[in-house]
């Protein structure tokens, strides 16, 4: 494949190497004067020179060919917007992934088509709500373009929904229940399964309603 | 109105003598002195992409939203959301690069780009020297 990478900071310098190593034909654009030098020790003509928002270095870069991905690494979210919206809308790049720096542009990334996005403290944050369930829910895959997630609770001793079957209960709109794991083996339930203290439930739903079925099946 | 430098500030002061009522958000709080000792209008400090802060100034009634901070790639997300989200009316935004300029009006952004104007003059003066 061939890859363009914006911005030679951590991220964008790693990824560089990693996919180098790979066999892939990458081009990196640093505009800091130091850091640049650096990676040309390194990736000799393979990093250029340049700030990503401008469609000449974007050009000298060869986007025009075009490349197969355009990672957009930058230390900043206006910055990596544009640079996703530029590559997709005028260069054709179909496959553009965008790096958030701050969790709260992200609305900003999806009202402009700017996907897929990475954020590190988003992922930060989903591995800590993973490893302390602080509100007993946990999110477990996020379908942004379907507008649908998949989230996993556990029904404790206490949880309302111990005890009942699964077509009792009143899910939110929208809402199923896919998978019910009971002692490490997964089922499919219907509306007959009945939940006991330990079952760990997956659920699908529209983003925003986790609070509703939180309540439904755990406490009010 | 979102950048109060020069430009903003100048536009905002402006406005408001023509009877605009107006709020201005800028990062730096002392570019409230831009717009003198008695400035009549609101005034927030803050980012510009700041969405909570955007609401808070009134962008969802906002008949029109000036985009002038210094920075392009800033000024176009903004503006963007502005027309997009908020669907203001009017919205006008400063980028200085004209490649950028060019690129974002072909896609129904209203743009001043103050380089491109420049360049216009310049150029014009010296090709009327040309012919005297």
């Amino acid at each position: 494949m061939y890859i363009l990478i914006a911005g030679g900071g951590k991220v964008g310098t790693n990824l560089t190497r990693s996919l180098l190593r790979e066999g892939h034909e990458v081009t990196l654009i640093e505009q800091r004067p130091y850091r640049f030098e650096k990676l040309e020790a390194e990736f000799e003509h393979q990093v250029i020179r340049g700030d990503a928002t401008e469609i000449f270095i974007l050009e000298r870069a060869g986007i025009k060919r075009p490349p197969d991905l355009l990672v957009a690494a930058t230390g900043d979210d206006e910055d990596n917007i544009i640079i996703g919206q530029i590559a997709r809308e005028k260069y054709g790049v179909g496959n553009v992934i965008a790096r958030i720096n701050d969790p709260r542009n992200q609305p900003y990334f999806d009202l402009l088509g700017v996907s897929p996005t990475v954020s590190a403290t988003g992922a930060i944050m989903g591995l800590i709500e993973h490893e302390v369930p602080e509100h007993g829910l946990i999110h477990l895959l996020e379908l942004r373009k379907e507008n649908l997630e998949i989230v996993e609770l556990t029904v404790d001793e206490n949880a309302k929904a111990k005890g009942r079957r699964v077509g009792a209960l009143k899910l939110p709109e929208g809402a199923r229940i896919i998978s019910v794991v009971r002692n490490g083996s997964a089922e499919i339930p219907d509306e007959d399964t009945q939940l006991e203290a330990g079952d760990q439930v997956l659920a699908i739903l529209e983003p925003g309603k986790e609070d509703e079925l939180r309540r439904v099946l755990i406490k009010d | 109105m979102i950048g109060s430098g020069r430009v903003g500030s100048t536009v905002a002061l402006q406005l408001q003598l023509s009877g605009w009522d107006v709020t201005v958000l800028d990062e730096n709080e002392d570019s409230l002195g831009r717009l003198g000792d008695s400035w009549p209008g609101g005034f927030l400090v803050g980012h510009g992409m700041d969405l909570a802060l955007l609401r808070e100034a009134g962008i969802e009634e906002a008949d029109a939203v000036v985009v002038t901070t210094d920075g392009d790639n800033t000024n176009l997300v903004i503006a963007q959301a502005a027309q997009k989200q908020f669907e203001v009316p009017t919205v006008v935004v400063r980028v200085l690069d004209p490649a950028r300029a060019q690129f974002y009006a072909a896609r129904g952004l209203r743009i001043v780009c103050p380089t491109a104007a420049a360049i216009e003059t310049l150029v014009g003066v010296v090709r009327q020297a040309e012919t005297v």
